[in-house]
């Protein structure tokens, strides 16, 4: 009834390429950024901002990243939590060197010498395709976990070897330290989420995303057609490192403020990035926004029941909730390969023929 | 299905927010997980004594002890997610993970809630001009690095000058930790260090192990963790190495750590805080009114264990800390700043801690405003693989503070610019 | 001889041993990958559940006590028997089975001809539910494994290293053994894959599903046999890594350990796995030897998967792995 094209004349080029062609759609983004930016900051609670947004937002922005590599180009990638960890001690090091720069630029130099980092364990993908780049890029998460770990200069010498962020405020209001208000973090993080997903969705619609999905459907034929692998894996390793920079900054700077890289970033993480992108959907963005809601509000949303509401040994629900977990991915992965974005698609599309069968 | 999930979340969390009880102490247990091993054993300590004081005492001073138990996994995020939910509520934290106790050492301080971290954590958080919220009693890391060495030199005859001591530790903040310490003490006294690394999960430790065979040090340290413990003993003991000069720090020193290895532990050494076993008579109340009444948290069989007994002492602590903090404050349902107080000025004679009903299970332990640590003292213990036991062989020792104290100092101070603390007079 | 000669042939020997048992566990992955074309992330797991059940059942524990317990108000932890080590692994193995059998059935089946990604996920979301079904059956606590391996210093080696170069080499029994049953283990495969007529058909579904299932081989018959063998090679390597470090968690770690093994030697290559196994044990053992006291040492977790990658760039296929043949 409403969701449709039908009545909804584009009288431009522009208007006939936007985002989102129907009317109902657009209302609705509307809406979900009105709700997320006017409405979210002034009812959440501590506990929603910090246990669940903060770290749902966050793992969106890493989610995306990994997305564009894994989702649009192809290019299976097992290192993420490696990546977040560049992001992070880079964070940590420009915020400690250059105290008086705002944060913002921090995170954003962060996700720059992320993407460096990136593309240059990105080379091998020329070379090495499908498991083996899987397998491969476990490399680059061992190594770099290992290389903070060890050299003192990424924790500034100090004894504990743990890196913490110091207070540091955006206009007058403290983004990170212990101080920092739940709102403001959340709105911070959420400029990111907002900015990274607009990129994203850009970039993929644009010529490079066809680049992207042209190799990840067949590279050689993508070749011949005159698509360069070298410019286009390159670039998909770059920009996802950008965005999974940026999330691993923000991860460490705002949301936990205190971290070790062997606990925090290690293939635990690569992994929790992954299944985001797999249950919420390979080449989506919304699937990447979809995914890391369902990972994140999952194990919250099992424990409140099964601990707060059902009474259990908390011991006896986190190993059925690991097995629910477990069963929850086989049954989507049999029920629906595609994802949650499948779902949502599908759901579009019976809901543009809706009331009328026809 | 993803708003009916949301309606169904929002309920829950809603719903199951508000909390009734007057004494709330959140636990952030880890019986799941690659170190479930240790932290079963010590959850189940601290729940039954807890449990003891309920049903034998009504509480604390009238009060009922609500324990609040999170599964964290030992997963810095979960721990996170725990206290952000219990933080209404609760008078302490214990966070039982180095990474989670460096979560809160800012946000505890910051919601004024007083953090103890037992035997870990951050090291110098023992200064309390610094960390007015963090407590780390009862002895710290280097402490315990400087104990193991002070105790093989007495072994030696007084003397370390021309010895080689090895430290295999767990390639973590945790486990370089005595790094430090230990660096400054072979300058004192003139004995050579090797520190050996292992990463995590550290299963295999050929390398390392046949480092040590090759080196031949005359002894071997342990900063060991989860796995890497019972490889480690294992490997000591294929390779013949003496296991009395076999020294591991605390947390290698559990049942769960010698026991996977059989007879081959058989004399085994490491570092300790409170006395091992089960004859002491609170101990054996938990027995009777808590484990075969049937209302013990786990299933019994850890009982006396080092892990649990680990467990009874910090239980053992926190309420009678709660319980000096509702004398002071002269009111019963106390703040987590009442209790703040008490710790600082924490007294636990000899005389009470057999008052407790556990005598001689550790020292008497007296805190202040600028030392945020008692008594800092650690003896050796040793396992006894026949009798399934492990065995107090020493005294409880006293660490070489001229070597340890400034080194706290330094660092504390280094955190306190960091962070832009002011460190107080403590006057 | 120089001393450091005679140290770093020690750490070869040492090194190759270690390769036999990362090999042990690559092994179980090549299996099902050559078979059925699913890297199966579950393989690490499979061999902590193995382990988990034979300790199980050889010290008579009942299997969700503690679940038990919490629903019934029971308390009931043990049978009050003991089984001996033989049977215990011979009942251990038909639980493989049955787990293979359900496996395939529950998921495998359902999820044929998706992309290799997917399989590959969802035998993650695999690993995951049996990492907590193996601690809710048989508890998260650490386990002694006793099968009556022998272990320590081999001391004929000892002495007899010591009369040739002055220093006796460390070679631990366990490692001795490991090694024997490795070689019987991969001789029985290639014999029963060799000579027996399930062992050729699951040869001909390696080499091309559509022309086996032309000539009336069931490929569901043939992977459940292969979730089967993968899952007995799984308890041998659960065996000899629960010897070495007791029955706990950390045990589902050592997939890790076999990545490595896996891109150097070649998905689908068995003698791949083993010689793969060999190289990266060797590599990292020297590697730690030479380098490792010069940046500071546990360099073990990330050299193999950065020889392995280095590698790759000019060999994509791995060692042993299939040519990698590409048309549009």
């Amino acid at each position: 009834m409403f969701y449709r094209e039908a009545g909804d004349f584009k009288t431009t080029y522009a208007k006939d390429s936007q985002t989102f062609p129907i009317r109902f759609d657009r209302y609705r983004y509307y809406v979900v950024m009105a709700v997320a930016i006017l409405v979210v900051p002034f009812v959440v609670n501590d506990y929603w901002a910090s246990a669940v947004l903060l770290p749902f937002l966050i793992y969106a922005i890493a989610a995306i990243g990994l997305n564009i590599l894994t989702g649009y180009c192809g290019q299976v990638s097992l290192g993420t939590g490696g990546f977040m960890a560049v992001g992070a001690y880079a964070c940590y090091k420009l915020m400690t060197a250059m105290p008086d720069v705002n944060i913002f630029f921090h995170v954003i130099l962060s996700g720059l010498i992320t993407a460096g980092v990136g593309v240059l364990f990105g080379l091998p993908s020329l070379r090495i395709k499908g498991f083996y780049l899987a397998v491969a890029t476990l490399a680059a998460q061992f190594f770099l976990v290992w290389l903070f770990n060890k050299v003192p200069w990424f924790y500034n010498n100090s004894a504990s070897g743990q890196i913490s962020a110091p207070t540091r405020t955006v206009f007058g209001a403290e983004v990170t330290g212990p101080t920092a208000s739940a709102e403001v973090k959340y709105l911070f993080c959420l400029a990111f989420v907002i900015a990274t997903a607009w990129i994203a969705r850009n970039l993929t619609r644009g010529s490079l995303g066809r680049k992207w999905m042209a190799i990840r459907d067949m590279d050689i034929a993508a070749e011949i057609i005159g698509v360069n692998p070298l410019a286009s894996k390159l670039s998909a390793f770059a920009v996802s490192s950008f965005f999974v920079g940026i999330a691993g900054a923000l991860f460490f700077a705002v949301y936990l403020g205190a971290v070790e890289v062997g606990e925090v970033y290690g293939i635990n993480k690569s992994f929790l990035v992954l299944f985001m992108i797999i249950i919420g959907g390979l080449g989506s963005i919304f699937g990447s926004f979809a995914g890391a809601a369902f990972i994140v509000l999952l194990p919250v949303f099992l424990k409140n029941v099964l601990v707060g509401q059902f009474g259990w040994a908390t011991d006896l629900a986190a190993h059925l909730e690991i097995m629910i977990l477990g069963l929850l991915i086989i049954v989507f992965l049999v029920l629906e390969p595609h994802g949650l974005a499948q779902l949502w698609r599908i759901t579009k599309e019976k809901l543009r023929l809706w009331p009328f069968p026809h | 299905m993803k708003t009916k999930l949301l309606a169904a979340l929002t309920a829950t969390i809603m719903g199951a927010a508000p909390a009734l009880a007057d004494l709330t102490i959140p636990t952030l247990n880890y019986r799941t997980g690659p170190y479930a091993p240790s932290g079963i054993p010590y959850a189940d300590g601290f729940s039954d004594y807890l449990t003891l004081l309920n049903e034998r005492d009504g509480g604390i001073g009238g009060e009922m002890i609500d324990e609040k138990e999170c599964e964290t996994g030992y997963n810095t995020e979960k721990g996170v997610e725990c206290y952000e939910q219990t933080k209404a509520d609760g008078l302490i934290y214990i966070p039982q993970s180095t990474g989670i106790t460096y979560q809160l050492i800012p946000k505890a301080s910051a919601d004024n809630i007083p953090v103890w971290s037992v035997a870990y954590g951050r090291t110098s958080a023992v200064n309390g001009k610094v960390f007015e919220w963090i407590f780390n009693m009862p002895v710290t890391y280097w402490d315990g690095a400087s104990v193991a060495v002070k105790y093989a030199m007495e072994e030696e005859g007084g003397s370390l000058d021309g010895k080689k001591i090895a430290l295999i530790y767990h390639n973590s903040a945790y486990g370089k930790e005595p790094i430090r310490t230990l660096e400054a003490l072979s300058e004192k006294h003139g004995f050579e260090l090797l520190p050996l690394a292992v990463d995590h999960p550290g299963q295999e430790q050929k390398s390392q192990w046949l480092q040590i065979r090759r080196e031949r040090p005359d002894y071997v340290l342990m900063w060991g963790w989860g796995v890497m413990n019972q490889v480690a003993i294992q490997e000591a003991a294929n390779i013949r190495f003496p296991m009395d000069k076999f020294i591991g720090v605390w947390w290698s020193g559990s049942e769960a750590d010698v026991v996977p290895v059989g007879a081959g532990a058989n004399g085994y050494k490491s570092l300790n805080f409170h006395g091992t076993g089960s004859e002491f008579p609170a101990m054996q109340e938990i027995k009777s009114m808590v484990i075969d009444a049937g209302m013990g948290a786990g299933d019994g069989s850890k009982f006396g264990e080092v892990g649990y007994n680990r467990g009874v002492f910090a239980a053992a602590v926190t309420t009678e800390a709660i319980r000096q903090a509702q004398e002071a404050s002269g009111k019963s349902d106390i703040s987590p700043s009442d209790l703040r107080d008490a710790m600082e000025s924490l007294e636990i004679t000899e005389d009470r801690w057999s008052e407790m009903g556990l005598p001689g299970f550790a020292p008497a332990i007296s805190v202040t405003c600028a030392v945020h640590s008692s008594p800092r003292l650690a003896a050796v213990q040793q396992w006894d693989a026949e009798a399934g036991e492990w065995n107090l062989l020493t005294d409880f020792m006293e660490p070489d503070f001229d070597v340890v104290d400034p080194l706290i100092e330094e660092d504390s101070m280094a955190y306190a610019a960091e962070a832009g603390i002011e460190p107080r007079s403590c006057e | 001889m120089p001393e450091q000669l005679v140290f770093a042939m020690e750490v070869f020997l040492n090194g190759l041993m270690a390769g036999v048992l990362y090999s042990l566990v690559a092994l179980g992955f090549v299996l099902i990958f050559k078979a059925s074309g699913v890297f199966n992330y579950a393989q690490g797991v499979m061999a902590l559940f193995a382990a988990l059940t034979l300790v199980g059942i050889m010290e008579g524990q009942v299997p969700f006590a503690h679940l038990i317990n919490a629903i019934f108000g029971t308390e009931i932890h043990h049978f009050g028997w003991h089984v001996p080590a033989l049977l215990g692994i011979l009942l251990t193995a038909v639980v493989m089975v049955g787990l293979a059998w359900l496996v395939n059935t529950l998921i495998m089946k359902h999820l044929v001809n998706q992309e290799p990604i997917i399989l590959f996920m969802a035998t993650i979301g695999l690993a995951y539910f049996m990492e907590g079904l193996g601690d809710l059956m048989w508890g998260a606590d650490i386990k002694k494994m006793d099968v009556g391996l022998p272990q320590g210093i081999n001391l004929w080696i000892d002495e007899a290293t010591f009369e040739i170069f002055g220093y006796g080499f460390f070679i631990d029994n366990l490692d001795i053994w490991a090694t024997v049953i490795a070689i019987v283990l991969v001789a029985a495969l290639m014999l029963f894959s060799q000579y027996t007529k399930q062992g050729r058909a699951m040869r001909a579904v390696a080499d091309d599903h559509q022309a086996a299932l032309s000539v009336g081989i069931s490929l569901n018959f043939i992977w459940v046999l292969v979730w089967s063998i993968a899952g007995f090679v799984a308890l041998v390597a659960g065996i000899m890594w629960g010897t070495k470090s007791g029955v706990q968690f950390s045990l589902s770690l050592i997939a890790l350990k076999a990545l490595p093994v896996l891109m150097l030697g070649g998905f689908t290559s068995i003698p791949g796995a083993i010689v793969g196994g060999l190289i990266i044990g060797v590599g990292e053992k020297l590697f730690e030897f030479a380098i490792g006291p010069l940046v500071g040492g546990a360099t073990e977790n990330w050299f193999a998967y950065v020889l392995a990658l280095l590698f790759l760039v000019f060999r994509p296929q791995g060692l042993f792995g299939d040519k990698i043949i590409e048309r549009v």
